[in-house]
């Protein structure tokens, strides 16, 4: 039998109802459909797709119990490598990870391997419980800065191994970016609160309110436990240093999205946090965050949504997927476009901004072609808000209050490959390693660290 | 949880509250400030600390009523309790002998000068304060400062208590008097402070504020905070809360605190508490 070509389809929220609604837009395989998505796996002898996965799951192991129908096994070979499948089964790049390997790009689209393993977390959650084996406890205590991506991953993984460890989360709730960051229509929260519930029942303690370098330091936390883990994310997010950039109206993707998904500013005002955005909303940079701001927007109720990018369509960083929802839904792209002050009405709210078009030039250092200004076509556009989503620093809190920490140059914590840092037994992984990156390579930083501390605790007497 | 331990009701529409939080009293110290949130609804919302007692674990802190969550914080009673509360956030101020300080307070902004002028009297400064409010109602906390300052003056704006006028004419009497002063620290509304940061300017005498923009994670994430200091853009929550008030752009604090005063205007209403 010929494989088909395609992945089979995802079904999806209509573009014109889901952008009044905050409901997850893709809306999962069913059984069939995942069953018959798992029979184009050609089983390659040689995993290209496992290569491609920062934590290395076996990909066509699991897609070979869902082709044989038994979930539950599938569940166990993913859980075996990620404590948060049903996160990375949405926010994965899988197009340039495990499904930019696969064979079956030969012959036309590869296997759906994130929507398998979306079908398979999900499926289990409905299921109800997740069976747990506690290993034998080996004594050892580890604290773990930041409930987000890197720090659950690290946690779950020590947990699995028999230390005891304890997360340290400055919010009031778990996650981090998974949370605060990523929309509730691209990842609902519930999940996130499902897995978070699963990392629990490993055995690991969440304690929140504590902003380690304030509340408590790292050489305090040293004192009481074993090794340490700071996953503390990317912090101070960055503005363009144009004119006009403190109007009221001016917000960081940061606090947007925070306002919004974690406080639940779309419910304002049965919950207590407020966002205003007018009718028209421009957001600034093309990558993931700013798809989801743009997006957001929308859902907000902004009649019209602009994404402004100094390059073009095929420079723009975010997942494919994310820009065809982003263009199903209206979004209005303004590409080749640069902004060059914000302009303010008489009570300090911004009311437009002056743009300017650019045309490419030859690559720059990082291999995408320099964009350029033309002279002359300078241009105003109307906006009640602007939604600045190009990226952030490190957060300073832990670098600067911990004595003798190596850090670069821009603040990230200086680590080797498997996450130690210059301090014996501490380690860091995730955006305040490496800078502002993906879910699944800060998992894969916690992935890696946490077999370096389980390394480390078992030669420590 | 974070249990209410005291309340005390300072006038009609300004309160004060000691709350159990034994790890942030450990290490509160004078300028910094706290993030709390009341319910699993609730906004968060920064206050800057009044005190702190390392031995019974707790940190005081004085608001006034002026939006929904605080007209909420000041319905909450003695055993009653917080859902969050996260700190001490914000760099201290920097304390040391200076030589002559003077401390100027403004309506709730007295609340955190104090820990703060006891800090420079124990550092061994000479201490003047300067506290001022609408009306001797409104005034706080005037004898523990008295206490802890060489020198007191009071001003209110109807002439209730002390003087009658501003902090800052109390301000440029010292100065006519030929009163030597190292430093100065204003803490009050927005536009107290910037009338103060324009007088000492003109005499060259180093001025601190602290300032309170809207915020949402208090912890260097969000940049709701932002600032302008000297022409850059800075983080009241990790850079400051104090800056240099010969610096600051008040004019663009007040806008950008003014950002969603129709919504707390809205939430006000529904929520009964208008």
């Amino acid at each position: 039998m010929a494989v088909k070509k395609e992945k089979h389809k995802m079904p999806e929220q209509d573009p014109k109802k889901r952008i009044h609604n905050f409901n997850e837009v893709p809306l999962g395989y069913d059984v069939e459909t995942a069953i018959a998505e798992a029979k184009r796996c050609l089983q390659c002898k040689n995993r290209p797709c496992v290569a491609g996965c920062p934590v290395g799951i076996d990909i066509p192991e699991f897609i070979k119990e869902i082709a044989k129908g038994d979930f539950e096994q599938a569940s166990v070979i993913l859980r075996a490598k990620t404590n948060l499948p049903a996160v990375c089964g949405r926010v994965c790049p899988y197009e340039e990870q495990c499904e930019g390997k696969c064979t079956l790009l030969k012959l036309g689209e590869p296997v759906g391997i994130g929507r398998l393993e979306r079908f398979v977390a999900d499926y289990i959650f409905k299921k109800g419980e997740i069976t747990i084996e506690r290993p034998q406890a080996s004594g050892k205590k580890v604290a773990v800065v930041g409930a987000g991506p890197a720090g659950l991953t690290c946690a779950g993984d020590l947990a699995k191994m028999g230390h005891s460890v304890v997360v340290f989360e400055a919010f009031h709730a778990p996650g981090g970016v998974l949370m605060y960051g990523i929309p509730e229509f691209r990842l609902p929260k519930e999940i996130v609160k499902k897995e978070v519930e699963y990392i629990k029942k490993l055995g690991v303690e969440i304690r929140y309110d504590v902003v380690v370098g304030k509340t408590v330091y790292v050489e305090e936390l040293m004192k009481e436990y074993d090794a340490i883990f700071i996953g503390t994310g990317a912090g101070l997010p960055s503005f363009l240093n144009i004119d006009g950039e403190n109007l009221a109206g001016v917000y960081s993707a940061n606090e947007f999205l925070t306002r919004v998904n974690m406080m639940k500013a779309y419910r304002f005002p049965e919950y207590d946090t407020p966002v205003r955005i007018g009718k028209n909303v421009a957001t600034f940079g093309a990558g993931n965050v700013a798809m989801d701001c743009a997006r957001t927007a929308l859902r907000l109720g902004a009649e019209k949504s602009y994404i402004i990018y100094r390059r073009s369509e095929k420079e723009m960083p975010a997942r494919n997927e994310e820009i065809e929802h982003a263009h199903e839904e209206g979004v209005i792209f303004k590409l080749l476009t640069n902004p060059l002050r914000f302009i303010g009405d008489e009570k300090g709210n911004v009311k437009q901004v002056e743009c300017i078009e650019m045309d490419l030039g030859e690559p720059d250092s990082s291999g995408r072609r320099r964009p350029i200004p033309v002279e002359g076509t300078e241009f105003t556009i109307d906006i009640d808000t602007a939604l600045i989503a190009i990226g952030q620093s490190p957060n300073p809190l832990i670098p600067e209050s911990t004595k003798g920490l190596d850090v670069e140059r821009k603040g990230n914590i200086r680590t080797d490959d498997e996450g130690r840092t210059n301090i014996p037994g501490v380690y860091a992984g995730g955006d305040i390693a490496t800078g502002a990156a993906t879910v699944i390579l800060a998992m894969g930083a916690g992935k890696k660290a946490a077999k370096a501390i389980d390394e480390y605790l078992s030669t420590k007497k | 949880m974070y249990r209410i331990l005291e309340k005390k009701v300072l006038s009609e529409t300004v309160k004060q509250i000691t709350i159990e939080a034994p790890l942030v009293a450990k290490k509160a110290k004078p300028g910094q400030f706290i993030i709390l949130r009341i319910d699993e609804r609730g906004e968060r919302i920064p206050l800057t600390i009044a005190d702190f007692d390392r031995e019974k674990g707790a940190i005081t802190v004085i608001f006034m009523e002026v939006g929904k969550t605080t007209k909420q914080l000041g319905m909450m009673k003695e055993g009653d309790n917080l859902q969050n509360f996260a700190g001490p956030l914000g760099v201290a101020s920097e304390i040391e002998k200076f030589g002559t300080v003077v401390c100027i307070g403004g309506g709730v902004g007295i609340a955190p000068l104090f820990p703060i002028v006891r800090a420079l009297k124990e550092a061994g400064n000479n201490v003047i304060s300067i506290l001022g409010a609408r009306n001797k109602d409104l005034l706080m906390l005037e004898k523990e400062i008295d206490k802890v300052s060489d020198k007191l003056f009071i001003a209110t704006d109807d002439g209730s208590k002390g003087q009658k006028g501003f902090v800052s004419d109390v301000l440029q009497k010292l100065i006519d008097e030929g009163q030597k002063i190292d430093v100065v620290w204003a803490i009050g509304p927005v536009i107290m402070m910037k009338v103060v940061a324009d007088l000492t300017r003109k005499y060259t005498i180093k001025t601190i504020v602290s300032l309170n923009p809207i915020m949402v994670d208090g912890t260097g994430m969000c940049g709701g905070c932002r600032v302008t200091v000297g022409g850059e853009t800075k983080f009241a929550c990790v850079d400051g809360p104090e800056f240099d008030g010969h610096l600051v752009d008040f004019e663009n604090l007040l806008l950008r605190n003014r950002r969603f005063i129709d919504e707390e205007k809205h939430a006000c209403k529904l929520a009964g508490v208008a």
